[in-house]
């Protein structure tokens, strides 16, 4: 069992890992796309507004479900890897 | 049949459901009290979060905020993405971790986190000012849709709701209102998407409201989009575009930030990742609750600019083929006589929405007097003022039934969809302020020895002693509720939140770090937003006058949450640097938490 630890410390450097890159895609849709980068977003049309409006009002919801369960199966597989699952 | 009479029956079944249910969901230990029992399924857990979650604000508020907003509805987009991007953030950073630990309350794991009585009677302090906070809201909103719906005094609403929830949350504790909230979501859901659906197909031709938002705009045979004919239609009455940039990014982004990190730190739904089986099912649980309250957050934006779309064309006949302004505004013996406009003048009656023919031309001019396109319109044709003079916020979904023209069972289940949201979301704060009194103070400081039954029975009566505080307040307000919500989101995010994340991300904050963080958070967001929205609430008693200004780099007091939040981590940090680090025993939990692995039943301790 003296490997146990440094089984632990791998299985949490790896989920980090997931979550920052989830947290990165998480703040570019909603603060980049839907609110800072709307302005350069603007000549892309999306049915009667623009990119950004839709990101703000509906793409982001859409991509936080997505963020979600994408965490969700990645750390249940990450938990069968190192063998931490209940 | 009439309206009044299909109101009744649809509430008074529903209500029906729901103590039936609460009878047969009776809590008979602690553990279903508290959490359930750790028997809820995910999907079922997640649809009951998404009740939890979807208050008198998400349901009645959220679509008439986005729809009027004066500065045009995309400013307000925060709601959609801070009340939804929350759900990634517990999902990620809170939840799996707090349900390893196995805990009944979110003090308890801020005690036991930083070995210290002190920390967790901070955490039931911030706990309790949160969801009491929170709860005046959603009495108000019981009080309001009885009143419109039931014909009887706000108050009268107020009380019939305090007994319903009594009834169901005292007896049935965390397992009865899990099962009714099962339920409670159902009505409201539908009761959203029904109106939802027909105004998009009578406007936009669409079937799916979030497809009709990007869609065009049906009555004049679709060859403009539907949103471009909405900007067109208000900015030649002078107000501002519906969908222009915002003014303030700095706001919008911390505003945004603020509410996702306020709703990842409150308490009643933190609690509700403690009820689930395993780790695992904590994050399907999240992702579950998500795609719940994104069934309704996806078409609310699509009802607000629909109804707003509805009530001004009601207003200028002629905008629907040209140019409102080509043609004549609306006639009072039109809203008196037309059976299809009869809405409004049953909506003046509850004072959500009044009129007034300023310049007695027997019609009424709906405009934005500030422009000044408009001033000089207004002076050509002799108008003396906008004359639409009230729209409430509140009236958008409610009224959007009746301007739709839609039939009467439509109408009695948006006032029973309007309750179950209200009554879901009381019961959950309820249940944790209930839980931090009986399980965090009681048995954590008082009298640890107490035993079950007892410690049961003081769950039930500080339920009761809840309820009877959140009636007198829901009954005697203090101030706007708009302002309250901001600060109960503010403190959670100031505070609730970083604690529990530097608990779980960091071994080294200590007993010292998280006690001064939460006093730091909890102080400088509570002076900041009293400062200019009035000390306690009490109106007059602001320091400065709330406008941008005076604001702080100019940060509004709404805004504010996420300085608290930052604040809380850096003196928190600072402090546990210059103090020990915490014992051995305490790092080896945090190893613990972080692993799914033997997670087991909540424990009592």
């Amino acid at each position: 069992m003296a490997e146990e630890p440094q089984n632990n410390n791998a299985y949490w450097a790896a989920n980090v890992r997931i979550i920052l890159i989830s947290l990165v895609i998480w703040a570019t849709v909603s603060f980049g796309f839907g609110i800072i980068l709307r302005p350069l977003l603007m000549g892309i049309s999306v049915g009667g507004a623009d990119l950004g409006f839709w990101f703000a009002q509906q793409g982001s919801i859409l991509v936080f479900l997505g963020l979600i369960f994408f965490y969700a199966w990645r750390m249940n597989k990450l938990d069968a890897e190192f063998g931490v699952e209940e | 049949m009439d309206q009044y009479t299909l109101n009744l029956l649809v509430v008074g079944a529903s209500f029906a459901l729901y103590i039936g249910i609460a009878v047969w969901a009776r809590a008979g230990t602690t553990a279903e009290f508290y959490a359930a029992g750790q028997g809820v399924p995910p999907v079922m857990n997640g649809m009951a979060t998404a009740a939890d979650w979807m208050s008198a604000a998400s349901f009645i508020s959220m679509a008439g905020i986005i729809a009027l907003a004066p500065a045009g509805g995309y400013t307000q987009s925060s709601f959609l993405m801070g009340w939804t991007g929350g759900y990634v953030l517990l999902a990620l950073l809170l939840a799996p971790y707090l349900r390893k630990f196995g805990k009944f309350t979110v003090p308890e794991f801020v005690g036991d986190r930083f070995y210290s009585k002190g920390a967790r009677l901070v955490a039931v302090v911030c706990l309790i000012v949160i969801s009491v906070t929170y709860v005046i809201g959603q009495m108000r909103g019981v009080g309001v849709t009885f009143a419109r719906f039931l014909e009887v005094s706000t108050d009268t609403g107020l009380y019939i709701g305090a007994a319903i929830v009594f009834a169901y949350a005292v007896f049935g504790g965390m397992k009865g209102i899990t099962y009714t909230q099962v339920a409670q979501y159902c009505v409201l859901i539908v009761a959203y998407t029904i109106p939802a659906i027909f105004i998009s197909l009578q406007i936009t031709g669409n079937v799916f409201p979030q497809l009709g938002l990007l869609g065009s705009y049906a009555p004049t045979g679709g060859d403009v989009a539907f949103l471009a004919k909405l900007d067109q239609v208000v900015t030649e009455l002078g107000f501002t575009q519906y969908t222009s940039y915002t003014t303030s990014t700095l706001n919008m982004v911390l505003f945004t930030m603020s509410l996702m990190i306020g709703t990842a730190g409150l308490p009643h739904v933190i609690i509700r990742f403690f009820t689930v089986p395993k780790v695992a099912d904590a994050r399907w649980s999240a992702g579950w609750a998500l795609v719940f309250i994104a069934l309704l957050y996806t078409v609310a934006p699509a009802v607000g600019s629909m109804a707003r779309l509805n009530l001004t064309t009601t207003f200028w006949p002629n905008a629907v083929e040209g140019n409102a302004l080509d043609g004549d505004a609306i006639s009072l013996e039109q809203i008196n006589t037309n059976p299809e406009l009869s809405w409004i003048n049953t909506w003046v009656n509850t004072g959500l929405l009044a009129f007034e023919d300023k310049n007695g031309d027997g019609m009424i001019q709906y405009y934005s007097e500030g422009s000044a396109n408009m001033q000089a319109i207004a002076a050509e044709r002799g108008w003396a003022g906008n004359e639409l003079t009230r729209i409430d916020n509140d009236m958008m979904v409610l009224a959007n039934p009746e301007i739709a023209a839609l039939p009467g069972w439509v109408i009695a289940l948006v006032a029973a969809g309007g309750l179950a949201a209200a009554l879901s979301t009381a019961a959950g704060l309820l249940l944790a302020i209930s839980s931090a009194i009986s399980h965090d103070l009681i048995k954590g400081s008082i009298n640890p020895n107490i035993t079950e039954k007892g410690e049961l029975l003081a769950a039930r009566i500080s339920m009761g002693f809840a309820i009877v505080l959140a009636t007198w307040l829901g009954l005697n307000p203090p101030g706007f509720a708009a302002q309250v919500v901001a600060l109960a989101f503010g403190l959670a995010a100031a505070t609730i939140f970083p604690v529990l994340m530097m608990g779980i991300f960091s071994k080294r904050v200590n007993k010292e770090g998280a006690i001064v963080g939460m006093l730091v958070g909890l102080i400088s967001t509570s002076v900041y937003i009293f400062l200019y929205l009035g000390w306690f609430f009490i109106p007059g008693t602001a320091t400065y006058e709330n406008i941008p200004a005076n604001w702080l780099f100019g940060i509004s007091p709404l805004s504010f949450g996420t300085i608290g939040a930052i604040l809380n981590f850096g003196s928190a940090y600072l402090v546990s640097g210059l103090t020990k680090a915490p014992p051995r025993e305490i790092q080896d939990l945090v190893e613990s938490i972080r692993v799914p692995k033997g997670a087991g039943a909540a424990t009592a301790h």
